[in-house]
């Protein structure tokens, strides 16, 4: 398995978001979680991800506990070894698409001439070449979406977390949006795991998982994972 | 009930044989269920009498062949057919309901079914995506035309789902 939640609880205040949540993934896999609002889903990928630690249970990332890292080697792995696209707000709307595709290479401190020929090579594969000198600010949804997507791979990340990627997007728009991140996340071998709750979206996924009043349901076999 | 009227639609077109009508429906609306020659023939054969076609021989060397043209009458039906909304049909009442209903009342795993139907829900949605990455235009709008049905059917699931609770005191109330 490349991530696994073990028996991860995690609270807001006095309101539980995940009780004992169980879920494994296997390296290479695309699986979509899904579940109504408010069941935890989101807060599950948040704690997979290193953003959030559970209040109890544990997080492995290939073999090592992820939950146990200070905040800085969290944040270390989450720029190294993992992508992120969310609904909203990731992209910085005054830098370009080329600037906004680069920062994670220029953070990790690849040398200028190198990232901006990653970046390049990435815009290119989300049919963005023409694009790279505009503002993020004055793309598309679509198109913002696809320089996520650049900038969530342009680092071959071992996993690519995904928040409702299509939420703010048509069903067209949506489809080919999915279509790059998978297909683009299968070339590379990285494991994608999407918060959604399309069924669109999940279709385009390995297998799905529904979270439930905070667990991790298998709909296969209608039992809570352990 | 639509084959008659694609027949005639695929005719008013341009005048076609039997064989021909046959492979442009199997190409079309076919769909991996082609059309049995002997329902074509016997399709054109009920339009002409009923006036909505003609059927001209046409003599040569093989067996005799016809060529069939479109009346005036035909191609008003299939102008009437065109225009004609196709019923939205409510489904107040159906299997899933009934199936869900039946197993809260006798006291079965009606979150269970709804699982089980969601996984083959979402089966069938991951083979039509496949469909859709695969296949012509077509075959992508038709998967499309079952992909948001069975899209509605899964978020009346997780509706339910989520109302089994207020369903199951109400069913066991009555």
């Amino acid at each position: 398995m490349i991530i696994e939640a073990r028996e991860v609880s995690r609270s807001y205040g006095s309101t539980p978001a995940l009780r004992e949540a169980n879920l494994s993934v296997a390296a290479g896999e695309v699986v979509a979680i899904m579940g109504p609002s408010g069941s935890g889903k989101s807060t599950l990928l948040h704690c997979l991800a290193g953003i959030f630690t559970p209040d109890s249970g544990e997080v492995w990332f290939d073999g090592r506990r992820l939950d146990t890292l200070d905040d800085g080697r969290r944040s270390e792995l989450r720029r190294t070894a993992f992508g992120f696209v969310f609904q909203f707000g990731q992209l910085v709307p005054e830098l370009t698409a080329a600037d906004n595709v680069m920062l994670p290479l220029l953070l990790g401190r690849t040398r200028r001439k190198h990232a901006e020929r990653r970046a390049a090579e990435w815009l290119e594969r989300l049919e963005l070449a023409d694009l790279g000198g505009r503002r993020t600010g004055e793309l598309s949804g679509g198109q913002a979406q696809r320089v996520a997507i650049a900038r969530a791979l342009v680092t071959r990340p071992r996993v690519v977390f995904a928040d409702e990627p299509t939420g703010a997007l048509d069903t067209l728009t949506g489809e080919h949006v999915m279509d790059l991140l998978v297909g683009l996340a299968r070339e590379e071998g990285a494991t994608v795991i999407v918060v959604t709750h399309d069924a669109r979206v999940a279709a385009c996924a390995d297998r799905e998982v529904v979270v439930r009043d905070g667990r991790v349901f298998d709909p296969y076999t209608s039992g809570a994972l352990r | 009930m639509t084959v008659p009227l694609a027949l005639l639609g695929l005719l008013e077109r341009e005048p076609s044989h039997g064989y021909d009508l046959k492979r442009d429906y199997d190409a079309f609306f076919g769909r991996g269920r082609p059309l049995p020659f002997g329902q074509v023939y016997s399709t054109l054969g009920r339009l002409a009498r009923d006036g909505k076609v003609t059927g001209q021989s046409e003599p040569g060397d093989g067996p005799d062949r016809k060529r069939y043209a479109i009346t005036p009458l035909g191609r008003q039906e299939v102008a009437t057919w065109l225009a004609e909304p196709v019923a939205a049909e409510p489904y107040l009442q159906t299997v899933l309901f009934t199936k869900v209903v039946l197993a809260l009342m006798l006291g079965r795993d009606a979150a269970g079914y709804l699982d089980a139907q969601r996984a083959t829900h979402m089966r069938r949605m991951r083979e039509l995506t496949e469909v859709k990455r695969g296949g012509p235009l077509t075959d992508a709008l038709l998967a499309d035309h079952a992909m948001f049905h069975l899209e509605a059917d899964l978020r009346w699931i997780d509706v339910t789902q989520a109302r089994l609770g207020a369903l199951a005191e109400m069913v066991r109330a009555s």
